[in-house]
């Protein structure tokens, strides 16, 4: 059995801007477009897999898309909810089970950050009482510790944020789609030192749905199927630094991304040198700027002449979140990582629109990183 | 209630862990009680430049101002985030800080100063 017999055959998104649309709303859209792209009825679809972190059960979309009896598993694995459907429905396909599957992905959360509970991670309540379980602190720390030791500036984090709202702006269902310069991000409000206000994302509304094919059905159906080579999810080691944690052991912290990347491209047979196009987790300006290199795009430090020589735009040598990634799309968590992927889709069937990387990308890359240590990585080609 | 900070650590692997835990986080080994060094260097930090939500932030009865927070290596070979006593301008890696159990979080500040 070869990786190539999954095939990524219809892909539908939403709107990443706030609308009034609740999130199931958002979900029943983003299958119909799936399903439409790929040309395929409902009835056709032999296993989904799908969630959302905060805006209900997935399968009870089964009401509004037909009662067909299909089998609806609900995943909520946290950041890694998208990547664990599309995990789920590619086994699907591979075993035989299916040879049409469904991976839906879709979230809306109340403005403002996320607002977690000590007691939900194990934590004495002090923690919450004297304000240390704030999630944007730890990517602060994390990247000042990162900036220390591999040179990278405060520019280059401006830079990041800078390239993701110009590729929003060329993204139709970007939730920011306004341009914002370098020494506009550096100028607004310190939130937690050295990141300012436009370098994160903020949490958001969106649904993602992909339907995934077998060879045979995708040669039935023509159009411009899109191999997925690998979808793989995994958790942290020890030695990692993750957000809420009192403590942390020493040494260089270990990357729950840089093992989701390796098996990945493992799995695909490629590395990060066969990439075209990839999108990393933009949590904040910082978590690119570390994933390029954790992902194996780069050595560490590299970041810092790769902003500054835009090899990192869509026209560069690696274009890095053509979308505008969550910086210009926000994060409904249920749903970016499946954003991720349907990007990729886009780009290698060169329908991206005015976000089109030129020269045909071939190969593209995604990977989600969110608490408490999960990473989901995928490899696709044309 | 000012004192060293209970950690643990494991017979096996030496592996140190605050607060004290009774397994090791990394093999699964007992681990046995242990007073943490009451000092250390700065490993990483930020400053809170706005108050977080409430609840289950406390703000104090003087109001919001900023805070700076950090995680500080102690030669037990672990990281403890604490409070930062230490005016943001004032803060660098690798300096050297003392660290205290203070009833909430661990708090530190500079090593030589008086809490
Ligand atoms: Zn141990």
């Amino acid at each position: 059995m070869t990786a190539d017999e999954v095939l990524v055959c219809g892909a539908g998104i939403t709107s990443f801007a706030r609308t009034e649309a609740t999130g199931r709303q958002l979900a029943e859209q983003a299958v119909r477009a799936a399903l439409a792209d790929a040309g395929l009825p409902w009835s056709r679809v032999r296993a989904a897999y799908g969630g959302s972190d905060a805006a209900g059960n997935a399968d009870t979309l089964v009401a509004e898309l037909g009662l067909t009896g299909v089998p609806f598993v609900n995943v909520r694995n946290g950041c890694a909810t998208g990547g664990s459907a599309l995990v789920s429905a590619v086994n699907a396909i591979r075993s035989g089970a299916a040879d049409v599957a469904l991976a839906v992905g879709f979230d809306k959360h109340p403005r403002g950050a996320f607002d977690p509970r000590p007691a939900d991670w194990g934590l004495d309540e002090a923690y919450g009482r004297d304000g240390l379980m704030v999630t944007t602190q730890f990517f602060a720390m994390k990247i000042q510790r990162y900036m220390h030791d591999h040179g990278i500036s405060a520019r280059t984090l401006a830079l990041v944020a800078q390239k993701a709202y110009a590729n929003g702006s060329l993204t139709p269902h970007a939730w920011r789609r306004g341009p914002l310069d370098a020494a506009e991000i550096l100028a607004s409000d310190m939130v937690n030192d050295p990141l300012t206000r436009y370098m994160f994302c903020s949490p958001g509304q969106g649904a993602v749905a992909l339907i995934l094919c077998n060879r045979t059905v995708a040669r039935d159906l023509g159009g411009s199927p899109i191999a997925l080579r690998a979808a793989v999810v995994r958790t942290r080691r020890f030695g990692s630094f993750e957000v809420f944690s009192p403590w942390a052991p020493p040494g260089t912290p270990a990357s729950v991304s840089t093992d989701a990347a390796q098996l990945a491209f493992e799995q695909a047979g490629l590395g990060p040198g066969d990439i075209d196009v990839c999108q990393l987790q933009d949590t904040e300006s910082g978590a690119e700027v570390m994933h390029l290199a954790e992902c194996g795009f780069c050595e560490h430090g590299e970041q810092e002449r790769l902003l500054a020589s835009g090899s990192t735009a869509i026209g560069g040598a690696l274009p890095v979140n053509t979308d505008g990634g969550c910086i210009a799309n926000g994060e409904p968590i249920g749903a970016s990582g499946l954003r991720q992927v349907h990007e990729i889709v886009q780009q290698l069937r060169g329908r991206a629109g005015e976000r089109q990387v030129p020269g045909g990308p071939a190969a593209g890359f995604t990977q989600v990183y969110g608490a408490p240590g999960v990473s989901a990585c995928t490899v696709l080609t044309r | 209630m000012e004192g060293a900070l209970s950690g643990s650590r494991c017979a096996d692997c030496a592996v140190a862990a605050y607060p004290a835990e009774p397994v090791c986080p990394r093999c699964g080994g007992p681990a046995e009680p242990v007073a943490l060094s009451a000092t250390g260097t700065l490993w990483t930090w930020t400053v809170q430049r706005y108050a977080p939500k409430s609840p289950p932030y406390a703000v104090p009865g003087t109001g919001f101002e900023p805070f700076a927070v950090g995680y500080v290596e102690l030669p037990e070979g672990v990281r403890v985030l604490a409070a930062l006593d230490i005016p943001p301008e004032r803060i660098t890696i690798g300096m050297p800080l003392r660290v205290t159990a203070a009833g909430g979080v661990p708090r530190a500040a500079a090593s030589g100063v008086t809490v």
